[in-house]
C-alpha cells in the first residue's frame, strides 16, 4: 500500500485518530516483554504496558462512561466524566487517557468517584443552554443520558437561562448552536485530525473559550466541506443538519404538488438504527411503504441514476484515455476523479483548485436523477416541472449544499429540491405514527424501477471504483468479469484500509457492445493496456494521495480514482444516524 | 493592504519561517515576533504562516486567541497592562486607571489614535507586596501612584525612534 509522502522538510499533522493504539502498544509490549497486572474493581487483569484504565476496564466488561473520548479520535481527557480512583493516589484520573504503567488498583464507582462525576456533570449543563423538549437530539443526547444515569436532579451550580451565541444556519449543510456545546472538542478533532479540512478550532480562552472557525466567520463563509462529520461526533444537538422537513410536508400536503423521492442505498442501509434495530439491518422495501404512507407520490431508487453516473464516468474515462493514449494530448487530465461526493467536490475546490480538470464532468447520482425527474420524467408523464418536488434522501449533510449549488438546475428547475438525510427522515416516519418495521413490503415505482447490482455498492468505499471497473472492463473486452476474478467483487479494491490501489490488465478487445461502439473506430488502442486505480476515503487519506501525485508518486501514474470525503464512503456520511464508529460502519457495509 | 505591503509581509514571514524552522512547534516564536515587530497579527499574516508551516489557519488563530499578549487587531508601541486582581485593587489600582485614562485619552481596552499607546487590564502579575504594578511592554512598575504615571509615560515618548529598541522591539519600518 502507498505510504503517505510528507513533502520534504515539512512535517504534517499526523492524523492520530488514524492510528490503531492497541496495535502499536502490543507491539511495544512484545518488544518490552511486559504486561502489568491491574485491579480494576476487585477483578484482576493482565494488560500490556501503556493500555488505558479505559481499555481494560471495557475488556472486563466494566463500564466506565465517556463524553469526550470516541473510538475514531485521538484521545483528548478534557472533560473529566471518565474519572476512576486509583489505590493509593490523592487525585482522580481520567481512565480514558491514564495508560497503566505500574500494577494498579482501580475503583471505578467509590462515593468518590460518583460524586465526582456528578458534580462534572452538573458544571456540564451549567453553561449548557437549551430545552431538551425542543432539541433535535432529543432523544440521542449523550449528555442527557450521563445526566440520567447520574442522578442530576437540579442545577447545582446554576443553570443558563439566556443564549449567549446567535445560531450559526449560514450553511445549507451544518447547522451550529455554540449555546449547546460542552466543548468536548470533538468536532474540532473529527476537522482536524480525522478530516484534516481544518474548519474548527477552539478559540479564546477560559469561560470565553468557544468552539470556532477561522476569524469565527459563519460557517458558509470558511473552507467547510459539509462532510458533517462533526454533526456524527457531536455528542448534543450543538451541532446539526440543516433540517428542511417541514418545507417537505408543505410539499406534500400541497394538493398541486407532485412530491417525489428518492433513496439511495447507505441510508436504506441504516434507517433501521433509528428504529431500534442493530446496525446492518436494511428495510429497503418497508421504507418504500413507509415512504408512501408519508404521502410521496413516487419512490424511486437512486441505484438507477448511479448506474448512468457510471456509464457516464466510464466513458469519460476512455475518452480521456484515447485523447491521451492515441492522440498524445499531453493535456488529458489523468487519473481522473471521481465527482459523486459532494465533500469531495468542494474539498477539491478549496485545497487544490488546479486539479479540477481531473474531476469527472458526471453529476452526481442524486443529480442526475433530479434532472431526469424533471425533464424526462415531466415530460412523459406530462407534468409541469414546477409542480414537481423531487426530494433526495442520502446519508449525507454535503447533498443539501450540492443541491443548492447554483449551477445545479440546467433545466431551468432546481434539479433537486430538498435533501433528507436518514436521521430528518426517520423523524418524518415518527412523525407520521408508522411502525417501519412491521409494514408490508413494496417496490420501487417505474419507469426507473430497474438497475444492476453496481448502484448498491455505491454506498460502501470503493463501490464506485468497483462498478466503474466492471463497466468499463465489460464495455471494452466483451467478458463478463466473472471471469477476470473468481467472483463479482473486486478484492482489492473494495474494504475499510484508507488508501487502496489495484491493476488490471485488458488483455483482449471483445466485442463492443453497440451503445458505446461509435465512440471510436477502433478500439485497439486499450489493448495490452493495465488499468490502474485508486481509492481513497476520508479526505485526509485523500489528502495524502494527491499529495503523491503532486510528488508524481505511484497515484499519479493511475487511470482512475474514487475519491469519498467521508470515512468508510457514504456508509459513515453525515447524515447516518448518530453514533458512529468503525463497528458500525463495517455493519452497514 | 497594499499588494507590496503584503509581499513585504509575505517575504519576512518567510525568512522568519526559515529561521525558526518549518514545524508546527516553532508557531508561537514566530508569532512572538511578528507581534513584536508588528504590534499584532493580521489576518493575512495568520493565513500565510498557516500556509508556510502546513497547518490550518484557524490553528494559527486559536493560538493568537488563547494568548493575551498576541493580538488580532493593532495595539500601540506600548501596551500598558495594569493590575486588577484584589491586592492592587486595595492599594489604590482606580486611581492610577482613572490617571492613565486622562493622560492619554482612551479607556482600558482601546489604543491611542496615533497608534503608541494601548491600555489594558491585566490579572495577577506577581507583585502582590508592591502595588499597584503595571506593564509596559516587557518591563514592570511597582507602587506605582497616580503622580509617577505622567513620569512613565514621559519615558515610554522618549524612546520612541532608533531607542524604541531598547524594551527588545524594533523600530517599526
Amino acid at each position: 500500500m502507498a505510504k503517505p509522502t510528507p513533502t520534504a522538510g515539512v512535517s504534517t499533522r499526523a492524523p492520530a485518530s488514524q492510528r490503531s493504539r492497541t496495535a502499536e502498544m502490543l507491539q511495544h509490549a512484545k518488544a518490552m516483554g511486559k504486561t502489568i497486572e491491574v485491579a480494576i474493581d476487585g477483578s484482576p487483569i493482565a494488560v500490556p504496558l501503556g493500555t488505558s484504565i479505559l481499555e481494560a476496564a471495557g475488556q472486563l466488561g466494566i463500564r466506565i462512561p465517556t463524553l469526550c473520548y470516541h473510538e475514531d479520535l485521538c484521545l483528548a481527557g478534557v472533560c473529566r466524566v471518565c474519572v476512576v480512583e486509583i489505590e493509593g493516589q490523592r487525585t482522580l484520573q481520567a481512565a480514558c487517557s491514564y495508560p497503566i504503567s505500574s500494577p494498579i488498583n482501580v475503583k471505578t464507582h467509590t462515593s468518590k468517584v460518583r460524586r465526582a462525576r456528578r458534580h462534572i456533570i452538573d458544571l456540564l449543563l451549567s453553561s449548557h443552554v437549551g430545552e431538551c423538549y425542543t432539541c433535535s437530539r432529543n432523544q440521542s443526547c449523550e449528555l442527557r443520558e450521563l445526566a440520567a444515569e447520574y442522578g442530576v436532579d437540579f442545577f447545582r451550580f446554576g443553570h443558563v437561562q439566556k443564549p449567549r451565541y446567535e445560531i450559526d444556519a449560514s450553511s445549507h449543510a451544518v447547522v451550529r448552536d455554540m449555546n449547546k456545546c460542552v466543548l468536548c472538542r470533538r468536532c474540532i478533532r473529527t476537522c482536524i485530525d480525522l478530516q484534516e479540512v481544518g474548519v474548527l478550532e477552539a478559540l479564546y480562552r477560559g469561560n470565553r473559550s468557544k468552539v470556532g472557525t477561522f476569524l469565527d466567520r459563519p460557517l458558509a463563509d470558511v473552507v467547510c466541506i459539509n462532510c458533517g462529520q462533526c454533526i456524527n461526533r457531536c455528542p448534543t444537538g450543538a451541532l446539526r443538519a440543516n433540517d428542511p422537513t417541514d418545507e417537505v410536508w408543505d410539499a406534500i400536503d400541497d394538493p398541486r404538488k407532485h412530491v417525489l423521492i428518492q433513496t439511495a442505498p447507505s441510508p436504506r442501509a441504516a434507517i433501521g438504527e433509528c428504529f431500534g434495530l442493530e446496525p446492518g439491518h436494511a428495510v429497503t422495501f418497508e421504507l418504500n411503504t413507509a415512504l408512501r404512507r408519508c404521502g410521496f407520490d413516487r419512490v424511486f431508487d437512486t441505484d438507477f441514476s448511479a448506474d448512468l453516473t457510471i456509464i457516464e464516468e466510464g466513458v469519460e474515462l476512455l475518452l480521456r484515455l484515447k485523447r491521451a493514449l492515441v492522440d498524445g494530448d499531453a493535456s488529458v487530465a489523468l487519473p481522473q476523479f471521481t465527482s459523486c461526493s459532494p465533500g469531495w467536490v468542494k474539498y477539491v475546490e478549496h485545497f487544490y483548485p488546479e486539479r479540477l480538470a481531473h474531476l469527472s464532468s458526471a453529476k452526481s447520482p442524486q443529480q442526475m436523477f433530479g434532472a431526469l425527474l424533471k425533464t424526462y420524467y415531466a415530460q412523459i408523464n406530462e407534468l409541469d416541472p414546477r409542480d414537481i418536488v423531487t426530494v433526495a434522501l442520502m446519508p449525507c449533510s454535503a447533498k443539501k449544499f450540492e443541491c443548492n449549488r447554483p449551477e445545479m438546475c440546467a433545466s431551468g428547475h432546481k434539479d433537486i429540491d430538498y435533501g433528507l438525510t436518514t436521521r430528518e427522515l426517520a423523524k418524518m416516519i415518527h412523525e407520521a405514527g408508522i411502525d417501519l418495521l412491521k409494514l408490508p413490503k413494496s417496490g420501487f415505482d417505474d419507469p426507473f424501477g430497474t438497475a444492476t447490482g453496481s448502484g448498491v455498492i455505491f454506498g460502501a468505499t470503493g463501490g464506485v471504483m468497483e462498478a466503474a471497473l466492471r463497466t468499463v472492463v465489460e464495455l471494452v473486452t466483451g467478458l463478463k468479469i466473472e471471469k477476470l476474478f473468481d467472483h463479482a467483487d473486486v478484492i482489492p479494491v473494495r474494504g475499510f484500509e484508507g488508501i487502496r490501489y489495484a491493476e488490471l490488465p485488458i488483455s483482449q478487445i471483445g466485442p463492443v457492445p453497440e451503445l458505446v461502439a461509435h465512440l471510436f473506430d477502433n478500439w485497439d488502442f486499450l489493448k495490452d493496456v493495465t488499468l490502474k486505480v485508486g481509492v481513497a476515503h476520508g479526505t485526509a487519506n485523500a489528502k495524502r494521495v494527491m499529495e503523491d501525485i503532486k510528488a508524481g508518486g505511484r497515484f499519479s501514474q493511475c487511470h482512475f480514482i474514487e475519491f469519498m470525503a467521508c470515512p468508510g464512503g457514504c456508509l459513515g456520511g453525515g447524515g447516518q444516524p448518530s453514533p458512529t464508529s468503525p463497528a458500525i460502519r463495517a455493519a452497514r457495509a | 493592504m497594499l499588494l507590496t505591503e503584503r509581499e513585504r509581509l509575505h517575504d519576512e514571514l518567510a525568512e522568519l519561517v526559515t529561521r525558526y524552522g518549518r514545524d508546527r512547534s516553532s508557531l508561537l516564536f514566530i508569532l512572538q515576533e511578528v507581534q513584536r515587530r508588528h504590534y499584532h497579527i493580521s489576518q493575512y499574516a495568520m493565513q500565510v504562516i498557516a500556509d508556510l508551516l502546513d497547518i490550518h489557519p484557524v490553528e494559527v488563530h486559536s493560538v493568537v486567541s488563547f494568548y493575551s499578549f498576541l493580538d488580532e487587531r493593532p495595539q500601540g508601541q506600548f501596551v500598558i497592562r495594569l493590575c486588577r486582581t484584589i491586592t492592587c485593587d486595595m492599594a489604590g489600582k482606580d486611581h492610577v486607571a482613572r490617571q492613565l485614562e486622562n493622560d492619554l485619552g482612551i479607556k482600558f481596552g482601546e489604543t491611542t489614535p496615533d497608534g503608541k499607546f494601548s491600555l489594558d487590564w491585566a490579572n495577577c502579575l506577581g507583585m502582590c507586596d508592591r502595588g499597584p504594578a503595571l506593564l509596559v511592554n516587557q518591563q514592570v512598575h511597582t507602587q506605582v501612584t497616580p503622580e509617577k504615571v505622567h513620569g512613565i509615560l514621559q519615558e515610554c515618548r522618549q524612546t520612541f525612534g532608533v531607542h524604541a529598541t531598547s524594551d527588545g522591539r524594533e523600530t517599526r519600518t
